[in-house]
């Protein structure tokens, strides 16, 4: 058995050819796909429409797989053994699996061929072009995916309506109260809700154009886009045409090793019917994808069904339902003027969880999801009103991360056996919270439980961890580190601490870097105001913001260079670094840049870097905004700004983000209606696309939102981490940082502007204060006894017409 | 024991280092914060760079240290061990304070510290 043949290209075909060549499979792996890309995610389609790219959607092919897009599967023949495909070629299997997915259902209505549905990336392009001459939309369905798509045309600047069968919203995840609930938050922002609807046809007038939806009543819904979102339909056409089982109602039958009549072919995915079922969730997708891959390879697991549990954060509210919805016995919370409802179901003898329904607050799912079936934990009204559910301690065979099927079991045998010690590392070992995330904060919790001592101490001065020093400076007013570690340390610091006290003083209160006892604090970059080279010379680089420098600047740039004999190379910032400089040739290097006009660029300094642009609107035919002005305002305004690590910056002037602005910290790329605003993005060592954290920001929304960015990470980052990293540290993730930055959840964002402004009002160029200062100066000498002799150590050679360092040995 | 005059004492900053030149030797000298100087070779084994006089000072269970500014090994500013690697050391040189108050270094081999 060396063939193995996937129809379909979705994340569950994804999930089960990556996990073959996970387990080793040695033969060969072929999928194929009618759309013209690998699988994509789609819990995340709806980010399509706010800049999220097809690309940074599109999973990785993994290696080895062979693929064939675009191409329809037309047959099976199970005598031969292959499969026959729309432009008459055969792909022959051992092994075939079905992975071929569900259609939306689009119930027969007059009109009905006028709508949209939300599946694919070409479904939202198609409803983007229709949303742009339009100005209310309709969807025809309040589940999941309607609220969904209703969510995305508010967010095309429509009207939205949405239109649902029941007599209530998410009827699969929601009872009635949950629902009332759910209706009064969601027409709070504006979108209507037409429950206890159908549709009777989809009006258009003489011209075709869609005019609105009619329902039963007769009355008219306005809109000139409609969207289906009413359920699914397997795609089971090609297994029923080759004579394999299909159920009554759609769906190929599977046993529970998720093979299907022909016992060499599999079906896993929407397509399955598995225990009378078709599942259309992504957790209990991958698990079939893991049984059959696991079979494929001569194992023995089995799907036994699957949690259906659900979490999620629609149009700003949580809803979250686990285990049953109905038990003989239940305890409601209800609080229609906090927009919360919160229902748990218990056994008859009032013992065990049942299940439970929340919308507003989704807390309990976390806690209590584990405990459905087992003892309840505590009170059901502890659990509800108290919060109790946070402590409580979770049971080995609790499933922690639905989406994967990870227990509380197997995250404490790694933390026992293989040593992780941070949820990344949980992340990496047992996929736990690697698809929608829910589950973070548990897995935060598990590893506090598990007794690793996770020390959070900077260095063996200081017990804290940066966040909880940058605290201590900030709420007592701390000037310098003497008064600091006498007070909250022992001993007198080290390479580790210093700096990292040093980049907090420059960060709370700014000031010259190199005042007082502050000087012994930096590192020696920071100490002589340039970087240090591998020879013990220091580089160079005057700022150019936003990469943009006249000729002028150009030639003294040139000038300082071959008088100083300097190499010179471009960096990837859009600047020019200068090498080879001894320390006593610093102070004439920048008496020089100074007096034209340059200051530091601080690429010494854990601090901003530079703001990269590309060249917008103003030349290219393409721009859409003022990438370098922008650029520019952003590079001057964050200037200077000590950070716990450097940052980067990029502006792009349209889609095209020829500045890689998702490669930086903060990147900003231009659309029609203003900018999106990406952070947490990281070239280096370990790559990270920056997150899209809001878009079509005006000007002044943007620098509000990047100014507060900045402060809140800096106010609570690790030493030494990277937005990238704080950002996937950071509990809540994304929605958490939005909540903080945006919606001043924690009644912090007046101190964050505050102090942004005290930095800005209190900016200073440190080279021109330093060749201002003789004190400061007097530390730019070779040797103290010697000053004006060069240090003889330093010797260069030559390498394509510049000079190059060499070393002793 | 021959002594060269450096500089004054004033020119050493408390937890900074300088470098000073010794008959065509490099020689690093630091302050601790309590005011003690301490000599060692400027030459940093690791990198072959001249650079240790321009690490960060501080200290690891109560030893007075430096770090090297170019990969951050520590060594200790008594012994001239490397405390991150104890097959590597540098050379400790004797400094003191003369009686017209300049600091003095010989580089004959530190016996104890001054």
């Amino acid at each position: 058995m060396n063939r193995i043949v996937v129809v379909g290209y979705g994340p569950t075909a994804h999930r089960l050819v990556e996990s073959l060549t996970g387990k080793g499979f040695g033969g060969r792996v072929t999928v194929i796909g009618e759309e013209p890309r690998p699988a994509y995610d789609r819990v995340a389609l709806t980010s399509y429409l706010s800049g999220t790219t097809a690309e940074d959607l599109t999973y990785e092919v993994p290696a080895g797989v062979v693929t064939r897009l675009n191409t329809r599967v037309t047959g099976i023949d199970r005598q031969a053994r292959h499969v026959t495909l729309a432009d008459g070629g055969v792909e022959p299997y051992d092994v075939l699996v079905l992975a071929t997915g569900s259609a939306p259902f689009v119930p027969p209505v007059p009109g009905a061929e006028h709508a949209f549905v939300y599946r694919t990336l070409e479904d939202l392009d198609a409803i983007r072009v229709a949303a742009k001459d339009a100005a209310e939309g309709v969807v025809v369905g309040g589940g999941l995916l309607g609220l969904e798509a209703a969510d995305a045309l508010r967010a095309l600047g429509l009207k939205a309506h949405i239109v649902e069968m029941s007599p209530w919203l998410m009827p699969r995840q929601v009872d009635e109260g949950g629902g009332s609930v759910l209706k009064a938050h969601i027409e709070g922002l504006g979108l209507s809700v037409h429950a206890g609807a159908g549709v009777q046809e989809i009006v258009t007038d003489d011209e075709g154009q869609v005019r609105g939806l009619r329902k039963p009543d007769g009355t008219l819904v306005e809109a000139q886009v409609v969207v289906f979102s009413a359920g699914i339909r397997p795609r089971d056409e090609l297994a029923r045409s080759s004579g394999l089982e299909v159920g009554p109602r759609g769906g190929i039958v599977v046993d529970p090793a998720m093979r299907t009549s022909d016992p060499s072919i599999y079906a896993v995915g929407e397509c399955a019917l598995a225990g009378g079922m078709v599942y259309g969730l992504v957790g209990p997708c991958n698990t079939m994808a893991e049984v059959a891959a696991d079979r494929i390879t001569g194992g023995s697991s089995t799907f036994e069904g699957a949690d259906m549990s659900t979490k999620l954060k629609l149009l700003g509210v949580e809803v979250a339902q686990f285990g049953a919805m109905e038990g003989a016995l239940d305890v409601t919370y209800m609080d229609p003027v906090g927009g919360v409802y919160k229902r748990l179901f218990i056994s008859d003898d009032a013992r065990t969880l049942l299940g439970g329904i929340c919308v507003g607050d989704a807390s309990p799912y976390t806690s209590l999801r584990p405990f459905v079936g087992k003892e309840l934990p505590a009170s059901p009204s502890d659990l509800l009103f108290s919060g109790a559910g946070a402590s409580l301690d979770l049971p080995d065979e609790a499933q922690v991360c639905s989406c994967n099927n990870v227990c509380a079991g197997d995250i404490r045998t790694a933390i026992a056996d293989k040593g992780v010690t941070d949820v990344p590392a949980i992340k990496a070992c047992t996929r736990a919270g690697t698809t929608c995330g829910s589950c973070v904060p548990m897995l935060k919790q598990l590893l506090e439980k598990s007794g690793v001592e996770v020390s959070k101490a900077l260095c063996e001065h200081f017990t804290y961890s940066r966040a909880e020093l940058y605290d201590i400076v900030r709420v007592r007013r701390i000037t310098t580190f003497s008064e600091l570690i006498s007070q909250h340390g022992h001993g007198r610091g080290c390479d580790i601490c210093k700096p990292a006290v040093a980049s907090i003083l420059a960060s709370l209160h700014n000031g010259h870097v190199l005042e007082g006892e502050r000087a012994a604090l930096q590192d020696t970059n920071d100490a002589f105001l340039a970087n240090i080279q591998k020879n013990g010379t220091y580089s160079v680089v005057p700022r150019i913001p936003g990469g943009e420098i006249t000729p002028d600047k150009l030639i003294v740039i040139g000038e300082v260079a071959r008088d100083f004999g300097l190499y010179t190379k471009i960096t990837g910032g859009q600047r020019i670094d200068l090498f080879g400089a001894r320390v006593e040739q610093l102070p004439e290097i920048w008496r020089r840049l100074v007096e034209a006009g340059f200051e530091s660029g601080h690429a010494y300094g854990k601090a901003l870097r530079t703001v990269k642009s590309c060249v917008g609107s103003t030349w290219c035919r393409y721009g859409v905004q003022d990438s370098v002005g922008m650029a520019i305002a952003l590079e001057l305004r964050y200037r200077g700004l000590r950070s716990p690590h450097k940052l980067k910056s990029a502006v792009s002037g349209c889609a095209r983000e020829c500045a890689e602005a998702r490669s930086k910290d903060f990147g900003i790329i231009a659309t029609e209606q203003g900018w999106n605003l990406y952070v947490g993005g990281n070239g280096g060592f370990k790559p990270r696309h920056a997150d899209l954290l809001a878009n079509d920001l005006t000007t002044d929304e943007l620098i509000r939102t990047i100014d507060r960015f900045l402060m809140f990470y800096i106010r609570t980052a690790d030493r030494l981490q990277r937005t990238a990293a704080w950002l996937e540290s950071l509990d809540g993730g994304l929605d958490y940082l939005r909540e903080v930055i945006m919606e001043d959840s924690l009644g912090i964002c007046a101190d964050l502007d505050t102090q942004m402004e005290h930095h800005i009002a209190t900016y200073a160029d440190e080279w021109q204060a330093t060749l201002d200062d003789p004190e400061k100066l007097s530390r730019f000498v070779s040797f103290v006894n010697a000053p004006g002799v060069p240090d003889p150590s330093i010797v260069f050679g030559s390498e394509r017409g510049q000079i190059k360092p060499v070393m002793a040995r | 024991m021959s002594w060269t005059r450096i500089c004054g004492f004033d020119a050493l900053l408390p937890e900074r280092g300088v470098c000073a030149l010794v008959d065509g030797t490099q020689v690093a000298l630091f302050r601790t914060y309590e005011g003690e100087l301490h000599a060692l070779a400027n030459l940093d084994p690791f990198s072959g760079a001249y650079v240790l006089s321009r690490g960060i000072v501080g200290t690891r269970k109560g030893e007075p240290t430096v770090a090297s500014p170019l990969h951050k090994q520590v060594f200790s500013l008594v012994s001239g061990r490397c405390l991150d690697d104890v097959t590597v050391s540098v050379p400790v040189y004797a400094v003191r304070v003369g009686d017209d108050g300049h600091v003095e270094v010989s580089l004959q081999p530190a016996m104890a510290t001054v």
